[in-house]
């Protein structure tokens, strides 16, 4: 069988699932609930160092950048410069061109800002980013921000952290049908048939956070989703039969007693 | 006795010597510079010029790094 591989500008990844790193217990869960996953990308924030206690564990001493993708995640940003700004710093930490850009517009729903979204992206794909670009399930902004050079569109399933599943899958199906940009549902999942439901749309990979960090078993979860995406792709590929409303046999009439 | 001088770190009010590098300031912080980016009054600084700036008072300096995050 042809490796049905994850491909984000030109680079290629084995596992179709991507987590963020936020929201864990500590570093140590963390880690292990990302080796569970099997994910090859993480998200990851940036943030001010602790100068004054530097015994505080560091990611990158739990999470090997060398061997796990780091995707910079502009998260708690509200407009486009502080967005830039965080973008700018994450690559010169060490040369991240592949980020992924968030800019929220609502405390409360946590909505992304698409006019600040859709600036932010042009800006960064002329300063030779790849930006994954989170946002709105909505067809229309979705098309532009392909026409300003995002690498992937990234809509949400509902409000990050809601935990509401897939609240508009119509329009997800339609983005779908209109990209051939890699297409990754994000945020919003509860629970592992959310990422089957986004896998079989034909998505071609979820990013989970809270479902997994905030789940009684981490690691179990992490293993679930792992698995649901797995099964989503496979069945999604293998071509599903068509709806009808009456009932269709599965066994021959022929030879009834 | 050298001249002290008011700067800026990560938010936060320290006095340093004047005329201090930038090298000299994050080495004290004990900050592992691989693992970070470093901006001077919203300008991200090239970690190999870090030795060819001399902080002058009310510089704003931010280090930052990658935490958890979604």
């Amino acid at each position: 069988m042809k490796k049905d591989n994850l491909i984000i500008s030109k680079k290629k990844f084995n596992s179709r699932l991507i987590v963020g790193t936020g929201k864990y217990k500590n570093l140590v869960e963390c880690a292990k609930a990302i080796k569970i996953s099997g994910a090859d990308i993480v998200t990851v924030a940036v943030r001010r160092v602790n100068i004054t206690d530097k015994k505080k564990p560091l990611l990158m001493d739990y999470i090997d950048p060398k061997k796990i993708t780091y995707l910079p995640n502009t998260a708690g940003c509200f407009n486009s410069d502080e967005a830039l700004r965080t973008l700018r710093l994450a690559r010169e930490i060490g040369g991240w061109k592949l980020v992924k850009l968030e800019v929220l517009g609502d405390k409360q729903n946590l909505f992304p800002e698409m006019i600040e979204t859709l600036k932010s992206t042009e800006i960064l794909t002329k300063e030779g980013f790849k930006v994954m670009v989170y946002c709105n399930d909505d067809p229309l902004m979705a098309k532009r921000l392909e026409n300003v050079g995002a690498a992937a569109i990234m809509p949400l399933a509902a409000p990050i952290g809601s935990g509401l599943g897939i609240l508009n899958k119509v329009n997800i199906q339609i983005i779908r049908d209109q990209t051939k940009l890699p297409l990754i549902i994000d945020a919003g999942l509860g629970q592992a048939s959310d990422a089957v439901i986004a896998m079989e749309l034909g998505c071609d990979g979820v990013l989970v956070n809270t479902a997994i960090a905030k789940a009684k078993k981490p690691f179990e979860m992490a293993r679930a989703f792992k698995n649901a995406v797995i099964a989503g792709r496979q069945s999604f590929l293998s071509g599903r039969i068509k709806k009808k409303i009456m009932g269709s046999a599965s066994s021959p009439k022929e030879g009834i007693i | 006795m050298k001249k002290k001088i008011k700067i800026k770190i990560n938010g936060k009010i320290n006095r340093i010597n004047d005329k201090t590098k930038l090298s000299d300031l994050v080495k004290n912080l004990k900050v592992p510079l691989k693992k970070v980016a470093i901006e001077l009054n919203r300008e991200i600084v090239d970690k190999k010029n870090l030795n060819k700036i001399n902080l002058k008072v009310n510089d704003n300096i931010e280090i930052v790094h990658f935490i958890g995050g979604g």
